[in-house]
């Protein structure tokens, strides 16, 4: 049986605010059929976003809801989780949300271990705001703000959350779609913080830009489908081979003491001395 | 046997939390105002409550909003720097109307300033601080008692209206020991947020009762509603209307300048035939009240207001207090910020306002704050 979509949707919110051709709905039907799965009671799910395209996703579902600041949604989940421990904590951002202005909530989040899950939806750009460089914008590439074209390695959303230390951080792109409902699912029932980098296409504010690359949000899904290696296949490769690959999978799945758990043990503990 | 103790004014902050309700601190440290987080790191999880020491105050400020949404009276504390920082999210409880309790010691600025000195140079930015238009309530312990119960004050307008609280305080009133008696439970009312009393379906998260302030679920109680930074309705979604828009900033408005009468609270110490009133708050008020007292001694009818609200500004008690004097004295420790607001509701009344302004970090000697009376007196 396939999931009701319209159990978890607020469909008064329709239409949403989303480009056509634009993945981020392919990420939301993702995560719904992952919640869907996990069977989490919905009056007990939050979902937290920061300001951008992604972080419209929120006012869509039918959960508890927070839309909060830029960059600033992984502090505002951990303030809930922390002081309500029952709750589920689902985190979605953009890039530039996500490892821009919330680079720093992200390291930290990632080291405390706060049993939560984040979904970045990884665009390469700034959407919302008409489609400046974001820092996971590809070298070379056109935006509005690197009209001349992006300087710069970009940020890899999964070799930042590996060394801060998430102990669960897959990657997989809206192509995807079935890795990507199994990816999220992983994440949420994994105890301890999670990351799915989800790669997501902007047409309208990144591709339009590269026709190099891309003519249509087709020939996004495409490139995806085409560049993507899985890890156990990028291993045996170099990493001139590598270049410009999107490179998938599961990079951790580690059990470390998850915060929460701990912060609770220590309140027994000294209760009982 | 009374708990008599004594403390500091940060620890008496601390306690004044915990009698409050307040089960929930995330913070970040800096002085003058880490012992708050210190002493709450050690209290909370005694009674089941949180503390998390955030990577910045702009994440501490955040965490405070969810920790509260989650259903926790929620804090706090910082100083100069940190209260930068926590304007950003500050203006988010504002529009979000989430309670919490930010107190902010201040320090000398701008910037790192004078980080173990006083000053009360944050009056304007407690106001006006995190942009936009929004209504705030900001309260000003002068003592090591009124920080116990100034925070309790503040939690309990925190909850009453939905509301964030700045607790204003400064290095002077944070860090000096005085004796303190520790009320008895139940001594002090606590007040707790309105929750809602109809169904989920029937519940408008940001629709005002009678008071303009609307009942408000914590999440996980089965409400699930949608909670957001931009202009909203009723249900909390996003709308474009303006007129809409205007009818919600009006009403957070109305929530708190409709409801001063609960809101408003005052020290008038010998003012009924008082020629000269200083008014000052905080570590101010203190050497003012030590000049008044020598004043008097010579002669000089010398008398004291001291807002313990200072926003919103207690305009009417003001005009009405000052009505028989000739002069009122603003003494701050800053280069003169709230005297522009004294001047503005006293404006027209034919009293004179003049100014005792300093901003080394030193505290005003009574002594000086008594010359400077008998200067703008002799004029
Ligand atoms: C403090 C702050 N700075 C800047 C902005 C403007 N802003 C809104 S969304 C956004 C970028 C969004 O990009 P991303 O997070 O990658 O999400 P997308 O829109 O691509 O989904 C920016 C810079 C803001 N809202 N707040
Ligand atoms: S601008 Fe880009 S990210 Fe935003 S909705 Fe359109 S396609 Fe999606």
């Amino acid at each position: 049986m396939g999931v009701n979509y319209h159990e978890y949707l607020r469909e008064k919110m329709m239409p949403h605010i989303w480009c056509s051709g634009c993945t981020h709905g392919i990420v939301t039907k993702a995560l719904i059929r992952a919640i869907d799965k996990a069977k989490l009671d919905k009056n007990k799910v939050v979902v937290v976003s920061g300001i951008g395209c992604a972080s419209r996703m929120p006012g869509y579902l039918d959960f508890n809801t927070l839309h909060t600041t830029h960059g600033r949604a992984l502090a505002f989940a951990t303030g809930v989780k922390l002081a309500n421990p029952d709750l589920h904590l689902i985190v979605v951002s953009g890039d530039g949300d996500a490892v821009a202005i919330g680079g720093n909530h992200f390291i930290h989040a990632c080291n405390r271990n706060i049993d939560m899950t984040l979904v970045v939806l990884n665009n390469n750009i700034y959407g919302m705001t008409g489609g400046q460089r974001s820092p996971t914008t590809y070298e070379g590439d056109i935006s509005s703000t690197s009209v001349y074209g992006s300087i710069g390695s970009p940020v890899d959303v999964v070799n930042l959350a590996l060394g801060a230390g998430a102990t669960f951080v897959a990657r997989t792109t809206s192509y995807h779609v079935q890795q990507l409902e199994s990816y999220i699912y992983s994440g949420i029932v994994h105890k301890g913080f999670s990351v799915i980098d989800a790669v997501s296409a902007c047409y309208t504010a990144y591709g339009r830009r590269n026709k190099q690359r891309y003519k249509s949000s087709v020939d996004m899904l495409n490139y995806m489908k085409n560049n993507s290696v899985n890890i156990s296949a990028a291993r045996e490769k170099n990493p001139d081979e590598l270049k410009g690959k999107i490179i998938v999978g599961i990079f951790r799945d580690s059990i470390e003491p998850e915060y929460c758990e701990e912060y609770s043990k220590m309140v027994n503990k000294i209760k009982s001395r | 046997m009374a708990d008599i103790r004594f403390i500091q004014g940060n620890e008496a902050c601390a306690l004044g939390a915990i009698y409050a309700g307040c089960r929930f601190f995330a913070g970040y440290p800096i002085t003058p105002s880490s012992e708050i987080a210190e002493m709450l790191s050690e209290e909370l999880p005694l009674v089941d409550g949180a503390f998390i020491q955030m990577e910045d105050e702009i994440a501490a400020m955040a965490a405070v909003i969810g920790g509260s949404l989650a259903g926790k009276k929620s804090m706090t504390a910082t100083s100069g720097p940190g209260m930068s920082l926590k304007l950003e999210n500050l203006g988010y409880a504002c529009i979000t109307e989430i309670p919490c309790v930010i107190v902010n010691v201040q320090r000398g600025g701008p910037s790192t300033g004078l980080p173990t000195s006083p000053a009360q140079a944050d009056i304007m930015q407690a106001r006006w601080g995190t942009h936009g238009d929004h209504p705030i309530i900001a309260v000003c312990p002068s003592s090591v008692s009124e920080m116990f119960t100034e925070t309790v004050r503040a939690f309990n307008l925190a909850e009453m209206f939905r509301t964030p609280v700045i607790v204003l305080s400064d290095e002077i009133i944070g860090h000096m020991r005085e004796k303190i008696v520790i009320p008895e439970e139940g001594e002090i009312p606590i007040v707790n947020r309105k929750k809602p009393k109809v169904s989920p379906e029937e519940y408008k998260p940001f629709k005002g009762e009678e008071d303009y302030v609307p009942p408000m679920a914590a999440f996980g109680e089965g409400y699930r509603y949608h909670v957001t930074g931009l202009s909203h309705n009723e249900e909390g979604f996003p709308i474009q209307s303006g007129e809409l828009v205007h009818q919600m900033n009006v009403r957070m408005h109305n929530k708190i300048y409709k409801n001063l009468d609960k809101i408003l609270k005052n020290e008038v110490y010998m003012c009924d035939d008082a020629e000269v009133i200083i008014f000052a708050i905080g570590g101010s008020a203190r050497s003012s009240k030590g000049a008044i007292r020598h004043l008097r001694e010579e002669g000089i009818k010398a008398g004291l207001f001291r807002p313990l609200t200072i926003w919103p500004f207690p305009e009417d008690e003001l005009r009405r207090v000052c009505s028989k004097a000739k002069n009122v004295l603003v003494v701050e420790m800053n280069l003169g910020q709230i005297v522009f607001e004294v001047e503005r509701v006293l404006g027209c009344t034919g009293v004179r306002v003049d100014g005792l302004f300093d901003s080394s970090g030193e505290p005003f000697t009574p002594l000086s704050v008594a010359n400077r009376v008998k200067e703008i007196i002799k004029r």
